[in-house]
C-alpha cells in the first residue's frame, strides 16, 4: 500500500490559495468560502493550520457577510446558507467565533425554515435536505438550535426517507450518499437517530463499495473519493462502519493522490482539486489513518474544534 | 446575446469602456487582493464584464441595460449565482414576460444549478403554462446524463407542483429500456406509481409492476436497483412479499443459473427471515452453490446462505457475518 503524501498536499493547498489570478480561480470566485473551508480544514487535519494568515482570512470572511446576517461565497456576493455554514466552520477552526454577531447570523439561518420544517437555501426559496443539515449544523455550532422548530425540521427530514433506508433531497427524491450524510448528520445533531433503520441503511451504504475498494454514491455509479466522506461518516454515525472493507478503501483513496504535485482527485489519474483533497483526507481521518487529526463525522470539523465548542477549554473545566 | 460560441463572441465583443451607452459607469474590480493578471483577451472580456456587473449591482441599477449585462455575464460564467439573483430582481422590476426568460435559459451554454433554480423560479410564477417546457428542459438534460440528480429533482418538483403525469411512466419505460441499471429511473418509477393521480396507487399497480420487475431481475440479476424496487413494491406488506410465488421463483431461477446470484441470495435470505418456508428445491440449489466443507450449516438454510455470501461477496464479509450472527439470536 502507498502512503499519504501529506507534505505535498499541504503545498498544493497553499498554492491554490495564492493562485487567485488563474482563470479557474476567477471563474470559481463565487464559491471561495467553500474552498476556504475545504482547504483550511484539510490543513488542520494535517496539523498545518498555522501555515496561514489567520487575521487576513478572518477579515476577509467578515467582508463576505451581508446585512441580512448571512454570508456570500465571496465579497460582494449574495448570502446563502451554503457559504454561511462554511464561514462559521472556518471561524470555528481558528477559534474566532467570537467575531460574529451570533444573534444576527442565527436569525438569518433560522429565518430560512419553512412551515413544513424544511429549509430554503436563500431568499429565492429552493428547498433541499442539504439545507436542513446546513441550518442545523450551523445553529448547533452557534448554540442557537432553539431558534428553529426542531421537531418540524426532524419530521421533514424523516419524510424524505426512502424504502431502501436512504434519503433524498425532497420526499420521493432518489437516495444519494450526499443527501444521506446531510439527513443522518442533522438527525445525529438533533438527537433523532432513532428514526433511522440503521441495519437497512447500513446495508445500502456498504453496498456502495465497489471492487476497486472505492465508494459510489448510488447504485451503478462510478466510485468517487468524495463518497469516502459521505458514506463513511454516515456509517460511523449509525455505528455500522465495520461493514465496509476499510483496507481497500484506504488503498483507493491513496491511489487518487497526485504524488508529484500534491492534491487528491475523484478517481485515480484524474485532475486534482481542493474539494476532493479535503474529502480524501477527511475520509482517511475517519479510517484512523496515522498522522491525521480525528474529524467529527456530524460536524465535519476536527474533533478538538468540536470539543472546544461544546465542552470548553480544559482550564475552564478545571476551575 | 443568444449565441453560445465563444469564438464568435470574442470576435464581436466590444469592451464596455468603448461603448458610449456605458460611459457613465465606473467599473468595480473584485475586492479580493492584487488585480488579476490574465494573459489572453478572452479573459479580459470576462474580467471587464464582471467589473461592470459589480458597478451596477453595487448601485442597484435595475434597468434594461443591466438586464443585457447580466445576459453577457451569465454566458461567460453561468455558475455565478449572484448574477442570476440580480437578474431576477431586474426581471421583477421591469415586469418582463417570463416566457421569453425560459428561452434565455435554454441558450445558456452550460446547464448549471443556477440555471435550474432560475427556471424553477420562473415556472413558479408562470404556473401550469410552463409545465411542458419544464418537462422538456429536464428531458434534454437527462438525454445527455440520464442520472443527473438535480434534473431529476427538478422534474419531480414540476410533476408535483404543476402536474403533467400523463407520459411519465412510459418515460421511465423508455429510460429503463436504454439502461436497465439506471437507478434514477427506477426511483422515478416508484415516484410515479405512488404519487401520480392517474394510476391507482401502489397496491393497484403491484401485480403489473412485479411482472415487469421480475423480468428485469432475471435478465440482469446483478442489478441492485431492480431487486430493491421489487422489495419496495411490498412496502408494509411482508405477508404478501413472502407469499408471492413470482418473487421466490425468480430467486430460484437466478440461483439455478449460478451466475450473478448475490442479490437473489440476499433476497431469499430476506424472505426466509420474514417467514418463507423453502422447499427441498431451494435447499438443493443453495447446496450446489456452496463449497463442500465450508458453507453447509446443517439444516439451517439461512445460515448456509450467509456463508455463501461471505465467500462470494468478500468485500462485505463483515456484513454477512453479522447477518449470520443475527440468525442465531433470532432462534
Amino acid at each position: 500500500m502507498g502512503e499519504l503524501a501529506a507534505e505535498k498536499h499541504v503545498e498544493y493547498i497553499l498554492s491554490v490559495e495564492k493562485k487567485k489570478d488563474s482563470f479557474e480561480s476567477v471563474v470559481m470566485e463565487h464559491l471561495r468560502m467553500n474552498g476556504a473551508y475545504w482547504g483550511l480544514t484539510t490543513l488542520d487535519l494535517l496539523g498545518k493550520l498555522h501555515a496561514v494568515d489567520v487575521d487576513q482570512i478572518v477579515s476577509w470572511i467578515i467582508k463576505c457577510q451581508h446585512d441580512s446576517g448571512g454570508f456570500g461565497g465571496n465579497i460582494g456576493h449574495d448570502p446563502h446558507v451554503l457559504y454561511t455554514l462554511s464561514a462559521v466552520q472556518v471561524l470555528a477552526l481558528f477559534d474566532k467565533l467570537d467575531v460574529l454577531d451570533i444573534e444576527k447570523v442565527s436569525t438569518y439561518v433560522a429565518g430560512l425554515q419553512n412551515e413544513d420544517g424544511s429549509f430554503s437555501g436563500d431568499m429565492w426559496g429552493e428547498i433541499d435536505t442539504r439545507f436542513s443539515y446546513i441550518a442545523i449544523c450551523c445553529l448547533s455550532l452557534l448554540h442557537r438550535l432553539d431558534k428553529i422548530n426542531v421537531e418540524n425540521a426532524v419530521s421533514y427530514i424523516v419524510s424524505c426517507k426512502n424504502l431502501d433506508g436512504g434519503f433524498g433531497c425532497m420526499p420521493g427524491g432518489e437516495s444519494h450518499a450526499g443527501q444521506i450524510f446531510c439527513c443522518v448528520g442533522a438527525l445525529a445533531i438533533t438527537g433523532a437517530l432513532h428514526h433511522i433503520d440503521k441495519d437497512l441503511l447500513g446495508w445500502w451504504l456498504c453496498e456502495r463499495q465497489v471492487k476497486s475498494g472505492g465508494l459510489n454514491g448510488r447504485p451503478e455509479k462510478l466510485p468517487d473519493v468524495c463518497y469516502s466522506w459521505w458514506v463513511l461518516s454516515s456509517l460511523i454515525m449509525i455505528d455500522r462502519v465495520h461493514w465496509i472493507n476499510k483496507e481497500k478503501l484506504v488503498k483507493y483513496i491513496l491511489d487518487c493522490q497526485d504524488l508529484d504535485n500534491g492534491g487528491i482527485s475523484d478517481r485515480p489519474d484524474d485532475a486534482v482539486d481542493v474539494y476532493h483533497t479535503y474529502f480524501g483526507v477527511a475520509g482517511l481521518s475517519l479510517l484512523e489513518y496515522t498522522g491525521l487529526k480525528a474529524i467529527d463525522p456530524a460536524y465535519a470539523l476536527p474533533v478538538d474544534v468540536v470539543n472546544r465548542i461544546f465542552i470548553g477549554r480544559q482550564s475552564k473545566k478545571e476551575s | 446575446m443568444a449565441s453560445s460560441s465563444s469564438d464568435e463572441e470574442f470576435r464581436q465583443w466590444i469592451p464596455f469602456r468603448q461603448r458610449p451607452e456605458w460611459s457613465d459607469v465606473k467599473p468595480l474590480p473584485q475586492d479580493d487582493g492584487p488585480s488579476p493578471v490574465v494573459p489572453i483577451a478572452y479573459k479580459d472580456s470576462f474580467v471587464e464584464t464582471m467589473d461592470y456587473f459589480r458597478a451596477l449591482y453595487h448601485g442597484d441599477e435595475r434597468s434594461f441595460r443591466a438586464l443585457s449585462l447580466t445576459s453577457e455575464a451569465i454566458q461567460l460564467n453561468p455558475g455565478n449565482y449572484t448574477v442570476w439573483h440580480f437578474r431576477r430582481l431586474i426581471l421583477e422590476a421591469l415586469e418582463v414576460d417570463l416566457q421569453n426568460e425560459l428561452d434565455f435559459t435554454e441558450a445558456v451554454a452550460r446547464v448549471t444549478d443556477t440555471c435550474r433554480h432560475h427556471r424553477r423560479w420562473i415556472a413558479e410564477k408562470l404556473g401550469t403554462i410552463a409545465t411542458s417546457k419544464e418537462l422538456e428542459f429536464t428531458r434534454k438534460i437527462l438525454s445527455l446524463d440520464a442520472k443527473h440528480y438535480h434534473a431529476w429533482s427538478h422534474r419531480q418538483w414540476v410533476l408535483q407542483t404543476l402536474g403533467g403525469w400523463d407520459d411519465e411512466l412510459s418515460y421511465c419505460d423508455e429510460l429503463l429500456e436504454e439502461d436497465i441499471f439506471n437507478n434514477s429511473a427506477w426511483n422515478q418509477r416508484y415516484f410515479v406509481i405512488t404519487n401520480s393521480p392517474l394510476h391507482g396507487g401502489l397496491k393497484a399497480m403491484r401485480t403489473s409492476e412485479v411482472s415487469y420487475t421480475v423480468k428485469a431481475v432475471i435478465a440482469y440479476p446483478e442489478n441492485e436497483s431492480s431487486w430493491r424496487y421489487l422489495r419496495g413494491l411490498y412496502k408494509d406488506d411482508n405477508h404478501s412479499w413472502v407469499n408471492d410465488a413470482q418473487v421466490s421463483s425468480a430467486c430460484l431461477k437466478v440461483l439455478s443459473a449460478k451466475n450473478n446470484y448475490v442479490f437473489a441470495l440476499s433476497t431469499l435470505l430476506d424472505l426466509i427471515c420474514h417467514g418463507f418456508q423453502p422447499n427441498q428445491e431451494f435447499r438443493d440449489i443453495v447446496d450446489a452453490l456452496g463449497t463442500p466443507d465450508s458453507d453447509r450449516q446443517g439444516s439451517d438454510l439461512a445460515k448456509s446462505i450467509c456463508s455463501v455470501l461471505e465467500r462470494v461477496d468478500p468485500i462485505r464479509a463483515n456484513y454477512w457475518r453479522w447477518r449470520r450472527s443475527k440468525l442465531s439470536q433470532a432462534v
